[in-house]
């Protein structure tokens, strides 16, 4: 799958425009299905073969749907074997990428039952060619026929023991995308043991078939049933050790194997089963060194399709850290080196794939709320500067970003007079111009830390006409009473005594 | 973004922690606290990342040059004896091998998907000891993986495949020992004949009627090692072949050796 996407075929300028417009599309047809909780996604493995010997590479030849006597001629021929079978398949399988057809052909009376005896046959090609037909109707996007493939499920499980790469693979994403179909598909596949085939088929050392094995697993893991049914059946298993293994080893060319278990990790994360058994077996530590080692392939050229990769493990050890302290020890991690690397992915994905500039904050906000070293390292290692640069970016964004220079003033005199030297004020005078309340609000918060470690900053805040930016929000019932409360605690006595140092000033001068 | 140069991961300097302050709580009607973020799984803020998730399962539909990549060789045939299905990709041979080859019982010849199926059957077919036992104690494993259930009959561990497993009770690699009757109902030729055995050898739909040759029940043969095409006479030479001796085996000094059989050894 990873691999495979780098062959994709490139169109010309105005198939750009199409396949642009056609992303938009997808994108919001999913943004709506999340946000109804109804995100669901399938995989579709398929081969065009070419067409004689001559066939062009990068023509799609057009398929032809099937009529009900079609398919029904095909699979009596495919029975009495008077002609090729793997030919008259292939050409059934054609007609099964079309919705009528594969509807048609589940409507067919015995169909299913026979093309599942051709998939279990032991002629391996007859088999291969059936196991693409039904993969085929397991992507169908109409619910009838994908449960149709229900009876196949057994068998799907029963060959995940095989060694044929390809077959196996097929397989795993056939299960895939039945898996993701429905509850009912669901109550159906663990009864018939798909945790325990997986967790044994995870030990095959072939990355095509790991990597339909994450896909299978992150189906499964992403049911709206699975933290009560599916992840204490699979967490009970070996899977866990081997999902961290496989998530941190041979990245040149196991790459679609991590990305995939990696969304595994943080589904199972983000569900807080029992992330103290993932803690236990060393989850933080892999999760951190694997995050060092991608930001150091950061100047290399391959990188694209990382994010896939380095946004759930961000939200795993987000997670993580901000486990409960009661249910048991506390998530301490102290590399400064993490730090860096974060900074390193914000710099190289803020402008292609700006979502996973506020993931790296939230793992920033996680690691700094309680740990001086990274609040120290961000400000002696310089990063600062670009920590404030971040402020002028979405809303979500600067928000972070300013919870971050909390927690950073939090800590006390030395951390504000360090913030204050390299120049936070004029930053966020910047904010103070903001509409948006929360914004403005964690301003005000920011602002007061530093007025109560560093007195000095309220002089140079007035100085750069700070009053004025506050009292622009005085009437706004959040932001009111702490604007109040600055105004009176710090920046008015501070104006009085720069009035009354002037004041003696001027006494002291001669008059001349 | 302006990051300092010579900023790098490899960077391991050690550096001194600035001195901290004893954290109190804060004063009204300021709120802030540092604390450590949680979001659920469906939380708006992994809305973007989600979206970006599923825009790479969809896209993945291979092209064309995913199968002109595969290396064609020239033609070669299966190297088990008995078998001369050719190939000529390497992964076509691959899975027919593992398809038929592989988790063969070195007994009745059948193969099976999996090692586990494969030990299983030896274990009733074919060990003279699991007979005597199995009438003491319940015997008959469960087929699923992970399932550590154990039964007295066969009967009582397909009623539990079926009820606990969900299992079709047509289930095909569990086949019970006794040779079933070779008459199946004729459906009223309205659409498909499901009942037609799909092993998808003519030959083994002939071969049923009789086959005393064969060291197996009856019952349709799961995987014969003989090629599949054909004509039904050629079929019915090699089981002849089969029942002759050898002839790499001699008997006594005068017998001849060398190519005797006048018909073709496969």
């Amino acid at each position: 799958m990873w691999s495979r996407r780098s062959c994709r075929y490139r169109p010309d300028a105005s198939g750009l425009e199409e396949l642009r417009a056609r992303r938009r599309e997808q994108e919001s047809a999913l943004r709506k299905a999340r946000r109804q909780q109804q995100l669901v996604s399938k995989r579709l493995l398929r081969e065009d073969s070419l067409v004689n010997g001559d066939g062009q590479a990068g023509v799609e030849i057009a398929s032809e749907p099937l009529s009900e006597q079609e398919i029904l001629q095909l699979l009596r021929d495919v029975q009495r074997g008077t002609e090729e079978r793997k030919k008259l398949l292939s050409h059934l399988r054609k007609g099964l990428q079309h919705k009528e057809t594969q509807q048609k052909f589940v409507r067919l009376e015995g169909s299913m039952q026979v093309l599942i005896g051709l998939f279990t046959s032991s002629l391996a090609n007859v088999q291969m060619e059936a196991a693409r037909c039904l993969h085929e109707l397991s992507h169908s996007s109409d619910p009838a026929v994908a449960e149709a493939c229900l009876p196949s499920t057994s068998y799907l499980l029963t060959y995940l023991s095989g060694h044929s790469v390809e077959f196996t693979e097929l397989c795993l994403y056939t299960l895939g995308n039945l898996a993701v179909e429905s509850d009912a598909v669901r109550k159906q596949l663990l009864p018939q043991g798909i945790i325990p085939a997986l967790a044994s088929c995870i030990q095959s050392p072939h990355v095509a078939v790991l990597e339909g094995l994450g896909y299978v697993l992150s189906q499964l893991l992403q049911a709206r049933e699975a933290p009560t049914k599916i992840m204490p059946l699979v967490l009970d298993s070996v899977l866990p050790q081997h999902m961290l293994r496989l998530i941190s080893s041979n990245l040149e060319l196991g790459m679609g194997v991590a990305v995939e278990f990696a969304w595994c990790l943080h589904y199972i994360v983000c569900s807080h089963v029992n992330n103290m058994l993932l803690i236990s077996q060393g989850i933080v530590s892999t999760l951190v060194l694997l995050l060092l080692e991608l930001a150091s392939m950061m100047s290399k050229a391959a990188t694209e399709g990382l994010e896939l990769l380095i946004c759930p493990v961000l939200r795993c050890l987000s997670n993580l850290l901000a486990e409960d302290e009661t249910e048991g020890c506390k998530v301490q991690i102290q590399d400064e080196r993490l730090l860096v690397a974060l900074f390193l992915f914000m710099q190289y994905f803020l402008q292609q794939h700006p979502f996973l500039v506020q993931e790296c904050l939230w793992l920033l906000n996680n690691l700094t709320a309680d740990e001086p070293i990274f609040c120290s390292a961000v400000l002696t290692l310089d990063l600062l500067p670009a920590l404030l640069q971040l402020l002028s970016c979405s809303r979500m964004v600067t928000l972070l970003a300013l919870t971050v220079l909390c927690n950073i003033a939090e800590k006390g005199p030395a951390y504000c007079h360090q913030l204050h030297q390299k120049a936070v004020l004029p930053s966020l005078l910047s904010t103070l111009a903001l509409s948006d309340a929360q914004v403005v609000g964690q301003s005000l918060e920011l602002l007061h830390l530093l007025f109560l470690h560093l007195p000095e900053a309220a002089d140079d805040f007035l100085s750069q006409a700070g009053l004025q930016a506050l009292e622009q929000h005085q009437d706004n019932p959040q932001l009111q009473e702490r604007v109040r409360a600055l105004s009176e605690t710090y920046l008015q006595p501070a104006a009085a005594s720069l009035i009354s140092c002037a004041g003696a000033s001027a006494a002291v001068l001669p008059s001349s | 973004m302006l990051l300092p140069p010579e900023l790098s991961v490899s960077l391991r300097v050690e550096r001194p922690v600035l001195p901290v302050r004893l954290r109190t709580p804060p004063r009204a009607p300021f709120c802030f606290s540092p604390s450590r973020l949680r979001f659920h799984r469906q939380h708006e803020f992994f809305e973007d990342g989600d979206i970006h998730r599923h825009l790479y399962l969809q896209d993945i539909l291979t092209n064309v040059t995913e199968v002109t990549e595969r290396s064609k060789v020239s033609e070669f045939c299966c190297h088990i004896v008995g078998c001369c299905q050719v190939f000529d990709t390497l992964e076509g041979y691959e899975h027919h091998y593992n398809t038929l080859h592989r988790n063969m019982c070195s007994f009745c010849k059948r193969s099976f998907p999996s090692v586990h199926l494969l030990d299983t059957h030896i274990l009733e077919w074919h060990d003279s000891l699991f007979q005597i036992m199995a009438e003491k104690q319940n015997m008959y494993q469960c087929l699923v993986e992970g399932c550590v259930e154990k039964f007295k009959s066969s009967k009582d561990r397909k009623d539990h495949l079926v009820k606990v497993h969900l299992y079709p009770s047509d289930f095909r690699f569990d086949k019970p020992k006794k040779a079933k009757s070779s008459t199946k109902h004729r459906k009223p030729p309205s659409k498909l004949d499901v009942s037609m055995p799909m092993d998808v050898n003519v030959e083994t739909f002939e071969q049923s009627q009789v086959d005393s040759m064969e060291i197996c029940p009856s019952e349709s043969v799961e995987n014969p090692t003989q090629p599949v095409s054909g004509p039904i006479s050629s079929l019915q030479e090699k089981k002849l072949y089969k029942s002759r001796i050898p002839s790499t085996i001699c008997f006594g000094q005068g017998a001849s050796r060398g190519f005797k059989s006048m018909k073709k050894k496969v």
